[in-house]
Parts: structure tokens; sequence; C-alpha cells
């Protein structure tokens, strides 16, 4: 009698929609996946153990490489944190401009994410549109940051420096056009037989399931789970903010699409609500013993020199203790716990990045289905190798 | 019947001839696909090479003679270097017998513009378009790489699948024009082309040769997202290009076939017959870059659905509804 063998596939680290260097060893009866083991680890860079090495403000650009399409959310949990532990109350300017900014981040990590997402689908066009949109928002970057990815923006206390005049208009019109795109990416995906076809009863994880294995952010609310840091855990200011959290029903690939797209409509009235807040004032606490001094000082008078370079060599001393801050970033809940010790370094900063969790659920999600339908699987956990490997 | 030298001269011109612009066809549409795709995604594409990029083509050409042609080290060489010329030489061959003029008399001389008008035209079609499917399996089985052989396997499975339906939707047009000659079937669709008779014919021939020069949707054998290239993936240098060429010489090729047997191949009122032949076949491939632009892929199982279930079962009924109106209309 003939018997039949699987074949052991090597998926990645270079494949092209493994989103970065994810390797997945399958084990494959003809294209149906029996086995999957996900290898991680190829961008590894050390970034909890180098924190240690770092004071609190050296720590930031660190975080800027987690979720490298997501860069000022990582901002935003690590500084959030540092905060939390030394009690710096950050002034109402500053706190705006970062949950505008949280939000165009939002919308920019999900369009790259329905960029990648349909291009490994097989749906090209999407890819490019989205990739167009992307450009606005990394300019919004550069403008207020001076870099389009590796932002490094904020500060604990506030902002590196305030936005240029031109920030408002820039926002708002980006604003003012992106519902008209979202239509249009829905117009080429969400009433295509095709992309239904793909996605419907695609990568099903139960609610039950998805809480086990600690998923959070949209594939968490794909699942039917009633669950967003912004509005359950309010942080840096969003108790203000108006939105829904949109919740699927199906458990599959569609409806994180959906939960996706309508968090990207949601953020775009976020950002509205954010320019609507905006007023003039600092954007920097006023407590020297953390933050930087201003520019004018550092030019001008010795003390303001002094303290700039005390800050900046040697940083602050933090109080003995242990802070857990939690944000919902795009991709789902990244926390940052830090251990002070009392010393001008974290003793620990322990990184919770949502892709690492989201991850572990590929096996449950596409075990049992075609090659085609894990790459959809990827797609819709929107993982990032920057943030699984550290 | 013996041909007199100018007879040979004059069929050596013509397939020269043919052959000259099936391939430059080619290598441009390569280009307009570019452009094309450029256009519907808000960018530029190739436009430095030239005037509007137009050496685009040829850049491309030395680019990929230029490369290392790479050979795998568990490749079975000669099935490796065969492959590429088994997908590319079979599609241009089909040419042979799709007529794309009027005929026209040279120094009295009659030239019917088809290269070889062959009684069984059809049937030579259907042989070509399957011995083009061994380039793909086999060039994916020589290989020796998992993603080549999953891709080969595909494509071996797509393409019989849809060559089934493809011959049966072609029956209809037989019973219509009751010749297998490609030549008479134009003629036959002289006043009304056989769209109008045969709209579920159209449709299924369509979807099938779409699939039969691997686009998407049902690019599948080399879905990038999937197997990286599928069957081609350990191809490099002019092998590759030779892979790439066959397929978009199947385009205009088998656009010019549906032209043939659909659109009532080179007629047309106004403009001379080899502009309608030429605008038609265009018709098609651009039809095939814009469904690049807006679809997304099929999965393999949905894509044997669609095949088996749904197009084979519809070109069977379409079979029977022809015969039994070609009977009526005899009897009454």
């Amino acid at each position: 009698m003939a018997t039949t063998e699987t074949m052991t596939l090597n998926m990645g680290p270079q494949h092209p929609s493994t989103h970065g260097v994810l390797r997945l060893v399958l084990e494959l009866d003809g294209e149906v996946i029996t086995k999957i083991t996900p290898h991680i680890g190829y961008l590894h860079r050390g970034v909890e153990k180098l924190s240690e090495y770092r004071t609190y403000h050296q720590i930031l650009p660190l975080t800027d490489r987690l979720d490298y399409l997501a860069p000022m959310s990582n901002n935003l949990g690590y500084i959030l944190a540092v905060e939390k532990l030394m009690a710096v109350e950050v002034p109402e300017r500053a706190e705006t401009i970062r949950i505008i900014m949280a939000e165009l981040t939002r919308l920019q990590s999900h369009l790259v994410w329905i960029a990648c997402h349909a291009l490994d689908i097989g749906a090209m066009t999407v890819f490019i549109y989205a990739f167009r949109e992307r450009e606005t928002i990394m300019e919004i970057y550069e403008l207020i940051s001076g870099a389009r990815m590796t932002s490094n923006f904020f500060r604990v206390g506030g902002l590196s420096q305030d936005v240029p005049d031109e920030f408002v208009k820039k926002v708002s019109d980006f604003i003012d056009v992106m519902p008209g795109y979202l239509d249009q990416y829905e117009g080429l995906l969400t009433t295509n037989p095709i992309w239904l076809k793909r996605t419907i009863g695609n990568g099903v994880i139960s609610a039950e399931d998805a809480i086990d294995f600690g998923i959070t952010g949209p594939a968490l609310r794909g699942s039917g789970v009633d669950l967003d840091l912004r509005r359950d855990n309010p942080y840096g200011g969003y108790e203000k903010y108006q939105f829904q959290v949109p919740v699927g029903e199906n458990c599959d690939t569609f409806d994180r699409y959906k939960v996706r797209l309508v968090e990207m409509r949601e953020a775009c009235k976020i950002v509205r609500q954010g320019l609507e807040r905006l007023k003039p004032g600092p954007v920097l606490a006023d407590c020297p013993q953390v933050c930087y001094p201003p520019k004018e000082s550092v030019y001008n008078s010795i003390e303001g020199l002094i303290h700039h370079f005390k800050i900046a060599s040697e940083g602050f001393p933090a109080p003995e203790g242990e802070v857990y801050q939690g944000v919902e970033a795009p991709k789902g809940e990244l926390g940052f716990y830090i251990v002070s010790d009392g010393g001008n370094k974290p003793e620990r900063l322990r990184i919770r990045p949502p892709s690492f969790v989201n991850l572990q659920a590929i096996e449950k999600m596409s075990k049992g289905t075609m090659i085609a339908d894990l790459v959809a699987v990827i797609g819709t956990l929107d993982i990032v190798l920057g943030e699984i490997d550290r | 019947m013996t041909a007199s030298s100018v007879d040979i001269a004059l069929f050596a011109a013509k397939v020269g001839l043919v052959f000259f612009v099936i391939l430059t066809l080619a290598a441009y549409l390569v280009f307009a696909e570019r452009r094309i795709l450029a256009w519907v995604q808000d960018r530029k594409g190739p436009n430095r090479v030239g005037p509007f990029g137009l050496l685009q083509p040829l850049a491309d050409l030395i680019k990929l003679l230029t490369k290392e042609d790479f050979l795998p080290s568990a490749a079975d060489k000669w099935l490796f270097y065969l492959a590429p010329a088994m997908a590319a030489i079979p599609a241009i061959m089909i040419f042979a017998v799709i007529p794309f003029g009027a005929p026209l008399t040279v120094a009295g001389h009659a030239v019917p513009l088809v290269v070889a008008d062959l009684n069984i035209g059809l049937l030579f079609f259907l042989a070509l378009s399957s011995i083009a499917v061994y380039g793909v399996a086999i060039g994916g089985w020589a290989s020796n790489s998992k993603y080549s052989l999953l891709g080969g396997i595909r494509g071996l499975a797509q393409l019989i699948s849809y060559e089934l339906s493809m011959g049966l939707s072609l029956v209809p047009i037989v019973m219509l024009a009751r010749s297998f000659s490609l030549t008479e079937i134009v003629d036959a669709q002289r006043t009304i082309p056989f769209i109008i008779y045969q709209p579920l014919a159209f449709i299924i021939f369509l979807i099938s040769i779409t699939a039969e020069c691997k686009r998407i949707p049902f690019d599948l054998p080399e879905a990038e997202g999937e197997l990286v290239a599928g069957f081609h993936t350990e191809y490099s240098g002019m092998r590759f290009g030779l892979f790439f060429v066959g397929e978009y010489i199947n385009i205009i090729v088998l656009g010019g076939l549906a032209t043939t047997l659909f659109l009532g191949g080179w007629h047309g009122p106004l403009l001379p017959p080899v502009i309608w032949f030429t605008l038609k076949t265009l018709a098609f491939a651009f039809f095939f870059i814009w469904m690049r632009g807006t679809l997304p892929r099929l999965r393999y199982d949905q894509l044997m659905h669609l095949g088996w279930k749904v197009l084979t079962p519809l070109a069977l009924m379409n079979i029977l509804v022809t015969a039994w109106w070609l009977m009526l209309k005899n009897h009454m």
C-alpha cells in the first residue's frame, strides 16, 4: 500500500508575506497545513537589556524601533509609564498633541496593515493607495519631529518642542480627505466577492480562545470582546474624547477587517476633536528636576546650559517602585513595566508587545487550512517583528 | 500544386513578420502593463529609459540577458533548461492558426493573412495549450525546490481543470460555424459575431483563458504572497525571461483567439481588417491588466470549485442548449 508523508516547508525568514523576518516551519499535507511552528528572534536587539544601561530619556529612541510602523504609540506608552513613576503633570496642549499624534499613528499603522493584508491576498492596488495616504502622515511626522519614522518626539513631561504653525492645517486637511480614501478601499474590497470568499470564515478564533491566548486590540475586538484601553482604562487624556469601539461578531478575518476600518474612521474623529481642543500654551511641564529647560535658556544662560547638560548626561533619579502602563497601541495592548531602584536608570524594563502575544494564536487560527489562508491570517494578526523580537 | 518561389518568399516574409510583431508586442505589453497599472494606482511607472520610458523593454532585455543563468545544485539539469522553452514556444505557435486579416493580393499571388490555415485549427490550439502546461509542471518539478513544486502542482491542476471548461465552451462555436478551421469560423461571423449567440460561452471562455494565462485572480501557480514566485522561483536571467515573456505572448495569443472565436475576428466597419484585429486583441490585453489592478486572488480550492462545479457544468449545459436550438432551427 502506498503511504504518504507530510512535507516540511520552511516559510521565512525571507518570504514576501511573513511581514519582516518571521520564520514559520510548516508541516504540509499537500497544501493543507497540519502543524505550524513559529520561530522568532531574527530581529532581536535586546531592547529590554539595553534599557537597563540608559537613562530614562535615552531609552525613548529605543521605543521608536519596537513597532516601527507606530513609533509614537510606543513613545506614548513608555513616556506615560515614566510620568506615572515620576508623578509629572503634563500640560494640556502637550496632552492634546500626543493624542492627535497617537491617533494619526493608529491610522498609519492600520494603513500599512490594510496595504499588506490586501497585497498578500493579491489586491495590489489597495497596497499602493494605502501607502499614498500613509505618506501624508509621514510628512506630518517629519514636520513636527524631523524624522519620518523614528520620531522620538515626546519627552517626559510633554513634548520635545511645540508643533509648527502649519501643523493644524495639514492634519485637518488630511482628516478631511481620509474618510473618502477609506471608502475607496472599501469599494475595492468590502464588496468584492473574491475578497469576501477569502476572508469570511478564515482564521476563526472564538472569544474564549482569544482571551485565553491574551490577544488584544482589533484582533480581540474582531472576536466580539468589547475591550479598548482608551475607553476602559483611560490614559493620557482619552477620557475627554468621544469615540465608538467597533466589535465584530463572527471572529473571522473579515470581521477584524471591518473592525480596523471602523477604527480608522473613529481615529479621524478623535483627531478632529483633538484639533478643536488645541489651545496655545506650554508643551512641557514646569518640573525642572525631570524636564529639559527651554531652548532659549540653554542658548542664552549658563544656568540653562548646565541644567540641560545635567538632564542629558546623567538624567534624573526616579523614586523607588514599580509602575505598569498599558496603552491601546494600533496592534493591541502595549505595556511598559518599569522597576526602579531609585537610580537614574531602570532596574528592569519589561515590554509587553501586542504582536508577540497575538502571534501565539497563529497555529490555532490556521491549522488545517491552506497556505493561502495562513498568509491571510498573518495579515489579519497584523504583526510587526520589531516588536515581537524587541 | 507547386509553390512558386514568390509564394515561398511571401510565406517566409509573413512568418518573419508575425514572429517579430508578436515578440515586440509581448515586450511592449509588459511595458504597457506597468504603465497602465501605474496609471490605475496613481503613480508614474517606468518613464526614464527613452521618451516616455519607451525603451524600457530593451533595457529589461539587456538586464535579463546579462544576469547569471543560475542552476540550483539539486535541480534536474536538462528538464530545468527545457521547461522555459516549453512554456514559451507553444504559446507563440498557437498564433500560426489565427487569421489576423482579410486575404491580400500581392503581385498576383493571394496571401491569406494567417500563417497556417489548418482545417483543424481549433484542435491545434487546444493541443498546443495543453503542451504549454508541461513547461509549468516540469519547471516546478525540475527546480527541486518546495515552493516551485507547490507552484508546479497548482499550475498543473489549474490548467487541466480550466482546459476542460475552455474546450467545452468552444464546442458551440464549432457547432455554429460547422468547422474547426479558424478562417471559416471568422467567415461565419461576417455579419453577426458569435458573442451575440453565445454570451455564456464567451464568459466561460474568458474566465478560462484568464486561468490559462495565470493572471490575477487566477495567478496561483506564481502567487508571490504565498509561494514566493511559484514554479519559476529558482529561475533567473533569460530563462525566467522566457517564462515571463511566454505569459505575455499567451495573453496576446489568447486575446487574439477570443477575438477570432467570439468577436468576429478581423471583421469590422471602416478600419482595415488588421487594425480591427489588433484593436480587439489589445482590448482583451487591457482587460487582463485592468483585472490585475482590481481583483484579489482566489484560493486554490475555490479555484478548483469554480472550474469543476460551476464552469464545466455550465459549458456542458450550453452545448445541450445550442444543440437543441440548432435542431429546432433545422426542423422549422
